[in-house]
């Protein structure tokens, strides 16, 4: 298969099991869910620092340590908020095993 | 077709370093699965963390030749060090515009490499290619300043009202249009000059987008800002020909889509409405201003302990400014003293009470709320017209009856709850100050309705002890 079709087929792909993977979520977890994805397309880090690696001149090399500045506060702080968010989901778990909240989802 | 479709980059990755990208995706798969329920949720994320470290790590192993690596190394320091202790420290209620900022800051990083990327290869690239950059570019950047300024609206470093400028869609329109021109020129005839133009055109669109998005609507904009800024992060890896950059931006695209629109539907409002309803908007806040000097009833906070100590029945609605002040605690403290005294009391919780879907939930978890008497919306609305008293803290437009009411009013159609079924009602507020939508709430002028005037915090700690008297 030529590689941009593999390309496209995966994009494709992907669209899908987005959907799919999210389908029924509870508005309780809204903003974790948002905040969770939010992090993970930080890991256009890779791509930041794969250009940076092969760039030769200045200006591309400042654009490029630029952007891993950037994507690595979207990738690094995006995942510690969400815990910090979760953590707290967690913590009161224990005060009351929840069998109602789970006849609720 | 297929020369279109053609990528540019040979991969020179190693066969082993793509079944790692390949594991990574999948852990970002069930990453976002885990994080869609209540009890997977934290691994999910966890998980989530762990594969793109697991990514960034091979990454430096499996690229023969890599250049600049102490800098490399040093920006990610720098990135770390600036994001670590803001997530670890930032305050619960400010958490919605952190996420803003982390969002902008990624579709800015996505159309930097995009950029780069051009500014390297430019004028070699194919067609395909080059439509992928230009995509990257114009999404990426709209998510950019899109995301700044809805974290300067959040943070109410600017208005947080719809900001309306005469003849604002005509402008919009004209930008977008300029922007789709830039960008099928630069396809056609890849210059770093178009490519100038194609940044600030896009640049400037994301700040007229966004700009005319007011109060409530906010959060539903993060949210489709975050699938944008992930599809720009999968075009982003269609030009560098990198597939777990495809797979994890075309997920959150994918779901970030889908989870606006489920927010969009709890609010009752179309999402083209959320994007261009304040155009039209415009004459509201004007309407509003003439009823403010109409009586209202208020009350102190004794008055307000005997109607909450004699009923039978408590349902208590908190808001965003129960979160500022910071009184969850004290609100808690107050719902066990009059559970103690045998008064059934629960918390009803807007879908997007507090800032964002959730949100509230976060605050009240923060408080050690047990889940069982927090009630969603559906669930609680039947059970007003049986309740005494309802207690409104902090809160104002998701009790505002104009949703129902008034079809010229900017929340018009948003679900809300039906407060006005109960006996009583008390609203706990610093001020006659509309909410975050800006608009006035008739409620507060309702025979049945007292006020209690105050701080959140120091009102209900004086509700507290006088209940504690009783």
């Amino acid at each position: 298969m030529d590689s941009g079709v593999a390309l496209l087929t995966i994009f494709i792909l992907s669209i899908f099991v987005g959907f799919e993977v999210v389908s029924k979520v509870s508005t309780v977890l809204h903003t974790p869910l948002m905040s969770g994805a939010n992090a993970i397309h930080g890991i256009v880090l890779v791509g930041a620092i794969l250009v940076t690696g092969s760039a030769d001149s200045p200006l591309t090399i400042i654009l490029g340590l630029i952007a891993i500045v950037l994507a690595t506060i979207n990738l690094v702080g995006g995942f510690v908020v969400t815990d910090r968010m979760l953590e707290m989901f967690k913590a009161k778990k224990p005060a009351k095993p929840s069998a109602d909240e789970e006849a609720k989802k | 077709m297929t020369s279109l479709l053609a990528s540019a980059e040979p991969t020179s990755t190693p066969v082993w370093a793509q079944l790692v990208d390949l594991f990574v995706a999948v852990c970002f798969v069930l990453a976002l699965k885990g994080l869609s329920g209540p009890k997977t949720a934290r691994n999910g994320n966890l998980l989530g963390a762990f594969g793109a470290l697991v990514a960034v790590v091979v990454l430096f192993f499996s690229t023969p030749g890599m250049k600049n690596l102490p800098l490399i190394l040093a920006a990610i320091l720098i990135g770390l060090i600036v994001a670590f202790p803001i997530a670890r420290r930032v305050k619960m209620t400010s958490m919605p515009q952190l996420v803003a900022l982390f969002n902008g800051v990624g579709g800015g990083a996505a159309a930097l490499v995009s950029i780069i990327e051009f500014l390297t290869a430019g004028e070699s690239e194919s067609k395909g290619i080059l439509a992928a950059t230009v995509f990257t570019v114009i999404v990426g950047s709209v998510s950019f300043t899109g995301s700044i300024l809805t974290f300067l609206k959040l943070q109410e470093a600017i208005t947080t009202r719809p900001i309306v400028i005469p003849g604002g869609q005509y402008i919009t329109s004209l930008v977008g249009i300029g922007t789709l021109v830039a960008g099928v020129a630069l396809v056609i005839s890849p210059t770093n000059g178009l490519l100038a133009v194609l940044i600030v055109l896009s640049a400037l669109l994301g700040i007229l987008l966004v700009l005319p998005v007011g109060g409530a609507d906010v959060p539903i904009i993060i949210s489709l800002l975050n699938a944008f800024t992930g599809l720009s992060v999968a075009a982003s890896g269609y030009v560098l020909g990198n597939v777990l950059l495809i797979v994890a931006g075309t997920l959150v695209g994918a779901s970030g889509t889908l989870l606006t629109r489920e927010m969009a539907k709890a609010m009752g409002r179309p999402l083209t409405n959320t994007m261009f309803g304040a155009f039209t908007a415009t004459a509201v806040s004007a309407k509003a201003g003439g009823g403010e000097d109409r009586p209202v009833k208020s009350a102190g906070p004794e008055d307000v302990a005997i109607m909450l100590g004699y009923a039978n029945k408590v349902i208590i609605v908190p808001g965003y400014g129960l979160a500022v002040a910071q009184a969850q605690h004290t609100i808690r403290e107050l719902v066990d003293l009059l559970t103690a005294k045998g008064i059934e009391v629960d918390y009803a919780i807007h879908p997007v009470a507090g800032r964002m879907p959730g949100h509230m939930n976060v605050l009240l978890a923060e408080a050690n709320v047990p889940y069982e008497q927090l009630k969603e919306m559906d669930e609680i609305n039947p059970e007003f017209a049986s309740t005494d008293v309802v207690m409104v803290v902090g809160a104002n437009d998701v009790v505002n009856p104009a949703a129902k009411s008034d079809p010229s009013a900017p929340i018009y159609g948003m679900p809300i709850l039906d407060v006005s079924d109960a006996q009583q009602v008390v609203f706990l507020k610093r001020s006659m100050r509309p909410g975050f939508a800006g608009i006035e709430n008739e409620l507060l002028f309702d025979p049945k309705t007292t006020l209690l005037f105050g701080d959140a915090k120091d009102t209900l700690t004086k509700v507290v002890s006088a209940v504690k008297n009783m």
